[in-house]
């Protein structure tokens, strides 16, 4: 990476792919992933670090998109909502999600999973109270967080100790 | 929404850290976690420069494990705190203080030296900091210094760590005696900064003496503050549920908060002070095996 250019140049891994791009120092990641990888599962909620709409996965651990730099994000892994399924078939949390129902309009539900995805990384048979912590950096305007909580919970039971 | 533009630097080592932070003659500051900073920017609040990243300097993400001390690297995350055995077993109240903040896609990437160094009025590992006396490593220019808790908050978002000097670690010392802590947080919701937190640490000896004592307060004054009229109540005495209450009280006395339309009124926080010095107090003595 060259230091003082306006732009610098990042590689990292995206959902198990290569990927390498010229980013200025303010790139947001969210941006780089949305704009720059079209991967725009990954949503902007408030933009301001509250909701977690925007969370992924930077090499494990649950991260607010929009409050990174891509910059900060070279050499790292990253798991978006896309990256999740296998050979086109849903994995257990997202089965989980709709089998609980644990959506409404779908706006949080990215973030939500992945949340998800790291709380039944580090606990994976998790309690209703530890599901609600584990989601807290998780806003939910439409199902009152019940039937998500009830999908995490799903997710943790079907895993069989997959976090995925 | 995105910040004006800055230039970007990321060096490997400390050193390399502290002399590009005192070539750039002021324009340059430190980004950690980002969990505090990346927001101001986003916003516009503030504009910077030169961001220097020390995220890949490994000497800063150390925790050191001594004798008589443990020592949390600037670099550390709030995550990493919070399931470090080593210092969890040995000081509860970070472990406990550390759950407390944000969520947990803030504590995947905050630190308590960015925490303290950002020195928001109502941190809560300020109040976490003052309780347990820490020390802060800073390095710069012209070499190294501790800075005491005491004399670490210069007011609302200001240190006395200088804009050439990073902060490379924070240091706990144990204490004699029969150990007990605990923070008492009252926040509107879940992951909210605290409309009041006030952080604990006391000891006893065999006769049941108080042979330390720690109060932090935070979000009641400019700055994470000490309740030393509070502290003084409880120092070499028997402790007595008369003399939890009249520290608390103390403590509720000597801060300073302020109205705001969010959180409460002065009064109201204040009110608050005591109640949560009262139970921090009491489950601190309790957890120390003291009766009363
Ligand atoms: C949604 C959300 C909720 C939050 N909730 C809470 C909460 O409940 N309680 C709470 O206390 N905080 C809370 N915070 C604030 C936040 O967690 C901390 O202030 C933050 O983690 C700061 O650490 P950082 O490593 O992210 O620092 P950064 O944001 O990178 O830096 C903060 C400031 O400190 C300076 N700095 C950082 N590290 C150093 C260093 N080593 N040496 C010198 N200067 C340095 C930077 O230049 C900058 O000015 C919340 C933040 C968010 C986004
Ligand atoms: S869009 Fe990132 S936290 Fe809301
Ligand atoms: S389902 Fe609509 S915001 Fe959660």
């Amino acid at each position: 990476m060259s230091e003082g250019s306006r732009t610098l140049r990042i590689s990292l891994t995206v959902n198990g792919k290569k990927v390498e791009g010229d980013v200025e120092p303010r790139t947001l990641l969210t941006h780089f992933l949305r704009d720059k990888l079209s991967l725009t599962g990954t949503h902007i909620g408030c933009d301001t670090s509250n909701c977690g709409a925007c969370t992924v996965l930077m090499d494990g651990y649950s991260v607010k998109s929009c409050t990174m730099f891509a910059v900060q994000a070279d050499g790292s892994s990253i798991t978006t909502v896309e990256g999740l399924e296998r050979d086109g078939k849903l994995s257990r949390i997202q089965e989980a999600f709709r089998e609980k129902h644990g959506l409404q309009c779908g706006f949080c539900t990215p973030g939500m999973i992945m949340s998800t995805a790291f709380l039944l990384k580090e606990n994976p048979h998790p309690s209703d109270e530890e599901i609600r912590w584990g989601i807290s950096g998780n806003l939910c305007r439409c199902t009152g967080y019940s039937n998500i909580v009830a999908a995490v919970k799903y997710a943790a039971e079907t895993s069989g100790g997959d976090s995925n | 929404m995105y910040p004006g533009s800055f230039d970007y630097q990321r060096p490997q080592t400390l050193q390399e850290a502290v002399r590009l932070l005192g070539t750039s003659q002021g324009d340059a500051r430190i980004l950690a976690g980002g969990m505090s900073l990346i927001p101001l920017l986003k916003s516009r609040l503030v504009s910077i420069p030169t961001l220097i990243d020390i995220g890949r300097i490994d000497e800063l993400r150390k925790i050191g494990n001594t004798e008589k001390s443990v020592t949390i690297g600037s670099m550390v995350t709030d995550h990493e705190i919070e399931n470090s055995r080593i210092i969890g077993d040995r000081f509860p109240l970070i472990r406990e203080v550390s759950r407390w903040i944000g969520d947990p896609q803030v504590r995947n990437r905050g630190t308590m030296g960015g925490s303290l160094c950002h020195a928001d009025p109502s941190g809560d590992w300020g109040a976490c900091f003052i309780a347990l006396r820490g020390k802060a490593h800073v390095e710069g220019p012209n070499g190294s210094r501790e800075i005491d808790s005491d004399s670490f908050f210069t007011g609302p978002f200001s240190t006395s760590v200088d804009i050439s000097e990073i902060l490379t670690a924070i240091e706990f010392h144990d204490i004699d005696g029969m150990v007990g802590s605990a923070y008492e947080k009252i926040e509107r919701k879940a992951g909210d900064f605290a409309t009041v937190g006030v952080a604990v640490q006391i000891s006893i000896d065999e006769k049941g003496n108080c042979t330390y004592a720690g109060i932090g307060l935070t979000s009641v004054s400019a700055s994470p503050v000490r309740a030393a009229k509070a502290e003084k109540e409880l120092y070499g005495k028997v402790l007595t549920m008369r003399n939890i209450e009249s520290a608390a009280l103390a403590a509720s006395h000597e801060c300073d908060p302020t109205d705001d339309p969010l959180r409460g009124s002065a009064d109201f926080k204040r009110y608050l002070v005591n109640v949560c010095a009262k139970r921090a107090l009491i489950r601190a003595v309790k957890e120390a095996g003291g009766v009363l």
